[in-house]
């Protein structure tokens, strides 16, 4: 049994111009001490997929289906002191923005020190302990001092290290990373990474990293899940997804990825914006955007279908497997021979 | 923070010098003869003068500024009302403290009603509460509170009886005979000027504290405590209200320097002896001391308000410091 198992998870948000359906169906399965990757754009239903699991959509604007299952535990009809108690404890939550997930007006040794006496009988002196063990954990310098400083006088690495270290202060199982290193700069984003892998190594924890970033999920994840339109469109082990996606979406992702070895000047782009949550496309999500589209994409959804010859990697597309197979091979062509050409 | 306080000092000192300045000039620039005022009708053109001489309204503006400012740091004098020749800061220290009583009681009662109302409407928008409390804050916001004064007069002190509908009693108990005083009599007499005053100011500030409680549960660190798994409401306690509260000490600071500077409508209504009353009074009849020492209460308590915001804001808000 898998330690989180997700099944037919919808959340929709009433609001005054109507029923915004931002995640619709979405089911996963995460092992312990796996790293499950989901990527899409902004508004593709990944973050609130994962607020809903860790129950924090707001449940008097958000209607809430489907099985969210920790440890064989029901979360969704799991009652909010329970839910309190899982919170921080059995599950860990990092987020995008680290200027300003952290309480301004209290120092940092105080927040660190919250996390671990909400859910452990422990003395202050302990606590106060425990946060500056977790501040070196995270090679924060000169932790037995900084732990009494504020927020606003650490730099945003160094607040993301500080929620990492919050999340992983109890030892949770599992740790969703809502974007962590997004609002990062490049050197800093490289660091956080190596720091949250390392810190998977030592504690065994199970990750969620959710990211629009392909390099990211390159780099830590073992599955990964591709978003779109509040539904998973694609899901395969990363070797998989790099080595052979199918799915258009997945392909425009993948050629937007800037590479090292690529002279070309632009980097392809994926046209148009992502769908409505409330009025989506009939049919394929993807279908207003998609090169490929035909009739049967604008009438109907495809179905989550595993390809043929690996029943782990599953994609919603109505490209029969040939057309597919060609199309792909022709892509993958364009994006990698750039070089042989240019040389 | 030395720094500060320097900066603050001249800060004073410079708005102190505007503000008498500008009573002085408007004063001069309103045509009108306060000796003659003084001396009363159909009197001879020698007393006339003679009582001009005596309030020196004879010599020019800068040398009557002058006179005033001298004698305020050599005497600590104010100055003599020209109307009955009673010193302006013994007037003053009876005046004061009626307006700071109403002023004070009124605060408290605004904010006791208004953090609670306003808290609760932000946790439960749109709820029976919340919309009842718009209502209320309609209300409060539409009337006057001379209107409301009135009002209360009217069916709760009148028609009711339970309250007197006016006069101010001392704080400090005395034993002289037909004089009522202490803290119960005090309180009694104030009820409805507290009242009045609360009504048209709990109002706005319980939107003011609900939209700024409202935004603040929206911040990302709010999400950030409920994922540690505080509990409704710890994160309430400790992460949203101390937050929450910036923006209304800032209001707060600011009306309270404001009010005590004199409660015109209320003091008047309910025939209150405070400063508001008495510069209704003087203002008519030129009494420039009386003015000039009005004006300057007022232009110091608002100083004091906004320092005391200042040191208050800095130790809610780490992020700001005193420099």
């Amino acid at each position: 049994m898998a330690l989180l198992e997700v099944q037919d998870l919808h959340t929709r948000f009433r609001t005054d111009d109507g029923v915004v359906k931002a995640v619709s169906g979405v089911s996963f399965e995460l092992d312990r001490g796996k790293t499950l990757g989901v990527v899409g754009e902004s508004g593709s239903g990944k973050s609130v997929t994962f607020l809903t699991v860790m129950g924090l959509v707001d449940r008097k604007i958000a209607e809430v289906e489907g099985s969210v299952r920790y440890d064989g535990e029901e979360l969704l009809r799991a009652s909010s002191s329970r839910l309190q108690k899982i919170r921080g404890r059995r599950i860990g939550m990092i987020f995008q923005d680290p200027m300003t997930s952290l309480n301004p007006v209290k120092k940092i040794g105080w927040q660190l020190e919250e996390a671990v006496r909400l859910h452990n009988d422990v003395s202050r002196d302990e606590a106060r302990r425990r946060a500056i063990q977790a501040l070196k954990e995270v090679e924060i310098p000169r932790a037995e001092t900084r732990v009494d400083d504020y927020p606003h006088q650490f730099s945003g690495g160094m607040r993301q290290r500080v929620m990492i270290a919050m999340a992983l202060i109890n030892q949770p199982e599992v740790i969703i990373a809502d974007e962590p290193t997004t609002a990062l700069d490049v050197t800093t984003q490289a660091q956080i990474l190596r720091l949250m892998k390392k810190l998977q190594d030592d504690h065994g924890a199970a990750i969620v990293m959710i990211t629009h970033d392909l390099g990211v999920v390159a780099e830590l994840a073992d599955d990964v899940l591709v978003m779109y339109g509040g539904r998973v469109v694609e899901e395969a082990k990363v070797d998989d997804l790099f080595a052979q996606p199918q799915m258009p979406y997945t392909w425009g992702l993948l050629g937007s990825l800037p590479r090292l070895e690529q002279i070309a000047t632009r980097l392809e782009q994926i046209p148009g914006q992502p769908p409505s949550l409330l009025h989506p496309p009939r049919g394929c999500a993807f279908n207003p955007r998609c090169a490929y589209v035909f009739d049967k994409c604008r009438a109907e959804l495809p179905g989550l279908d595993p390809a043929p010859d690996k029943p782990d990697h599953r994609y919603r597309c109505h490209l029969d497997d040939a057309e597919r197979e060609r199309i792909w091979a022709a892509k993958k062509a364009a994006l990698t021979g750039v070089e042989g050409s240019a040389a | 923070m030395t720094q500060y306080l320097i900066r603050r000092i001249f800060w004073a000192f410079f708005l102190f010098v505007v503000a008498t300045m500008i009573t002085y000039v408007i004063f001069f620039v309103v045509p009108a003869d306060p000796a003659t005022l003084a001396a009363g009708k159909a009197t001879k053109p020698e007393i006339v003068a003679h009582i001009r001489r005596e309030l020196h309204l004879n010599l020019p503006i800068y040398q009557q500024y002058w006179l005033f400012v001298w004698n305020l740091v050599r005497h600590g004098s104010f100055g003599y009302s020209f109307v009955n020749g009673l010193p302006v800061r013994t007037m003053l220290g009876q005046e004061i403290p009626v307006t700071a009583s109403i002023v004070v009681g009124g605060v408290i009662m605004y904010l006791a009603i208004a953090i609670p109302t306003g808290v609760i409407s932000a946790l439960r928008p749109r709820s029976i509460l919340d919309r009842s409390g718009m209502i209320f804050v309609l209300v409060g916001i539409s009337a006057p509170s001379v209107w409301i004064g009135l009002i209360l007069i009217y069916l709760v002190g009148f028609r009711l009886g339970w309250t007197p509908i006016g006069d101010y009693c001392d704080l400090r108990p005395t034993h002289a005979i037909g004089v009522c005083s202490g803290p119960g009599q005090w309180a009694y007499h104030l009820l409805l000027p507290w009242i009045t005053l609360a009504v048209g100011s709990a109002a706005l500030y319980t939107r003011l504290i609900r939209a700024n409680v409202m935004e603040t549960m929206s911040e990302d660190y709010v999400r950030t405590a409920r994922a540690k798994g505080a509990s409704p409401s710890r994160v309430l306690i400790q992460h949203v209200l101390r937050n929450s509260m910036l923006q209304v000490v800032t209001i707060l600071g600011m009306d309270l320097g404001l009010l005590l500077g004199g409660v015109v409508f209320i003091e008047i209504v309910f025939g209150m002896p405070g400063l508001g009353a008495q510069l209704v009074q003087a203002a008519p009849r030129f009494d420039l001391p009386v003015i000039v020492g009005i004006v300057l209460f007022a232009t110091l308590s608002v100083i004091t308000f906004n320092f005391l915001v200042d040191v208050l804001y800095a130790w809610l808000d780490p992020r700001i410091r005193l420099a």
